[in-house]
């Protein structure tokens, strides 16, 4: 088979499985695309090769010995490094947990395990995944494979950047507001949000937990339904989780129909503020669904525009509450431990050097929303506006199946250009965060090049919570189209490195 | 309302965050921009609407009270800054008046 990095995964594992290619080969050749494209795209944290190869020399054995494994089984993984990994390097992105090695596995690692898919290393991300860009990384930025000198959004910047740049097929990401989608949106690449509860959060370094969500990225629609099968389900070890069946997104993805699906186009996210290039391709998108026998209807959202506020206090003020666990104590950074330091002391020191300044802005906006006499004025607030955003939600999918809008309100943008401007940042996310605050799930994929900048458009696709099959049935048909216009999948024009 | 470097300083504390002076001075400002610029909720939410903590409703999610295997000891220790005879060593709790 001839260059096995461009491959989808499930052709990837199709050839491991009937032996055309073995599963050391694949992992061999991402690595090597690795090694010479990373110095440039910087993707990666830690890679974790050798137990890539030792993992992948197993899985080919018991191929070789007539077993019947998963259907992604020798597909390698970008890991994002907010999910723990036994004995490996998980940083978060920050440096007050640089060196500490996890002694378990995340719920999603010991599922990837199980479906024998091979993880090749642990993806850059802004710290603790607060942002929207991967500058807030404590190790430095992730470029984005379009264009260097371009974030590859974030938090999941490194795994949405490791698959566009074929360094590997199949990636996991975390979505708080949406470090999954934005990322595919600026990256050409898909990426999927599942309904919040519906994939265990069990070993997720938590960021604010109400929100937080693990999902698949790949490069195709398919893929990501497939990577999306081998995570989901119920978790005795998350409370969050969902304890129900869960649809059938591999099925969805083949079938890849929206003859009579009505399509709900959100009124609110679109229009002002979003770039001309990104609300053309998102447009022909929609002629393209309709055309396909979809019924389109404009809905309205009256309070998304309420949304970014509310997350705004909500994610800060459970992160401010989450990240007190940082504390020097039991794992990772001590600062100032010199014998006359108090135990405060000591904490606050630690904070203040293993913390970067994004955590630190919104742990102190988040103390202050929490804190007593305004509590009420603030956090209770935002919670009342996450019951209007749900509310709306529910109202738009009595009326249609899925809703849809651009994902992020531009392409990539240069690095350091936003860096300086919080508010400029977190305008980003505003298209995704009211997925986040009514936990329902959320595809982001890509629909064509800005014809201003040359640069990948994403649209997204919202259903409602557990009818995540629908964002694949719809994904897919979409993705369908793209592909016989194109002649092949937009990714296909990423530059070479 | 506005936040003075002596309310980010207080934060801080709260916190167990130490800030540098130019910290507090970059903070202040900023703080002020994102809190002005999300106080418009207050526009939308009526006291008659329910806050909402989570977004599925789940209520006593439980698990049996069984007895599983768990770390052990060196492991759990294993990522300590600083251990000592089978514990985690923490700098003086008291103070030594």
């Amino acid at each position: 088979m001839s260059d096995l990095i461009r491959q989808s995964a499930a052709t990837l594992a199709a050839a491991i499985a009937n032996r055309e290619t073995s599963a050391v080969e694949v992992a061999q050749v991402h690595l090597d695309r690795i090694a010479a494209v990373d110095e440039k795209v910087h993707a990666f944290l830690h890679l974790t090769g050798e137990s890539a190869l030792a993992q992948a020399a197993a899985i080919d054995e018991r191929i070789a010995n007539g077993e019947q494994l998963g259907p992604l089984a020798g597909v390698p993984l970008a890991l994002k490094d907010v999910l723990a990994m036994k004995g490996e390097p998980t940083t978060a992105g920050s440096r007050i947990l640089e060196g500490w090695r996890p002694p378990y596995d995340s719920t999603v690692v010991q599922r990837l395990r199980a479906a024998d898919i091979v993880i090749l290393g642990k993806t850059n991300m802004d710290e603790f995944a607060m942002g929207s860009s991967t500058e807030h990384s404590a190790y430095g930025p992730t470029h984005n494979p379009w264009d260097l000198d371009r974030i590859p959004g974030g938090s999941g910047g490194g795994s949405a950047a490791a698959l566009a740049a074929f360094e590997a097929p199949l990636a996991i990401g975390t979505d708080t507001g949406g470090s999954i989608r934005q990322p595919a949106s600026v990256t050409g690449t898909v990426g999927v949000k599942p309904t919040y509860g519906g994939v265990s959060r069990y070993g997720q370094i938590a960021l604010a937990s109400s929100l937080d969500q693990p999902g698949p990225c790949a490069r195709s629609v398919l893929d990501t339904a497939l990577l999306h099968a081998v995570i989901a389900g119920h978790d005795p070890m998350d409370s969050t989780s969902i304890d129900a069946d869960v649809p059938d997104f591999v099925g969805a993805a083949r079938r890849a129909d929206v003859r009579g699906m009505r399509i709900g186009v959100v009124k609110e996210l679109g229009g002002d503020g979003y770039q001309a290039g990104v609300a053309q391709r998102y447009t022909e998108a929609l002629n393209i669904l309709e055309g396909l026998g979809a019924e389109i209807i404009e809905v309205s959202c009256p309070h998304m525009e309420y949304a970014l506020g509310a997350y705004y206090l909500i994610l800060p003020s459970e992160a401010s509450s989450n990240l007190a666990r940082f504390d020097g104590m039991r794992y990772g950074l001590r600062a100032g431990d010199d014998g006359s330091n108090s135990v405060e002391q000591v904490m606050a020191m630690t904070r203040e050097a293993g913390f970067g300044p994004e955590v630190k802005r919104r742990i102190i906006l988040g103390t202050y929303a929490l804190s007593s006499g305004y509590y009420d004025a603030y956090y209770a607030q935002a919670q009342r506006v996450r019951t209007l955003i749900t509310r709306d939600f529910n109202a738009a999918f009595e009326q249609v199946d899925v809703l849809v809008s651009p994902t992020a309100p531009t392409t990539a943008f240069k690095l350091g250009e936003k860096l300086d401007d919080p508010i400029a940042m977190y305008l980003n996310d505003v298209a995704t965060i009211p997925v986040n605050l009514a936990g329902i799930c959320a595809m982001s994929l890509p629909v064509g090049l800005a014809p201003e900048d040359g640069l990948p458009v994403g649209f997204q696709i919202m259903a409602p919570a557990m009818a995540d099959d629908r964002l694949y049935l719809a994904g897919g048909a979409l993705e369908a189209a793209l592909t016989d216009k194109w002649g092949h999948l937009l990714i296909e024009e990423a530059p070479a490195l | 309302m506005s936040i003075s470097r002596a309310d980010v300083a207080h934060l801080g504390r709260l916190a167990r965050l130490e800030l540098t002076e130019a910290e507090l001075d970059h903070y202040a400002g900023q703080l002020d921009v994102i809190l002005h610029s999300v106080a418009r909720i207050s526009e939308v939410t009526a006291d008659d609407i329910p806050p909402m903590s989570h977004p599925i409703p789940m209520v006593n999610v439980f698990r049996d009270d069984v007895v599983k295997p768990s770390l052990s000891r060196d492991e759990a220790l294993a990522g300590a800054p600083s251990a000592q005879d089978d514990r985690f060593r923490v700098p003086r709790i008291l103070d030594e008046e």
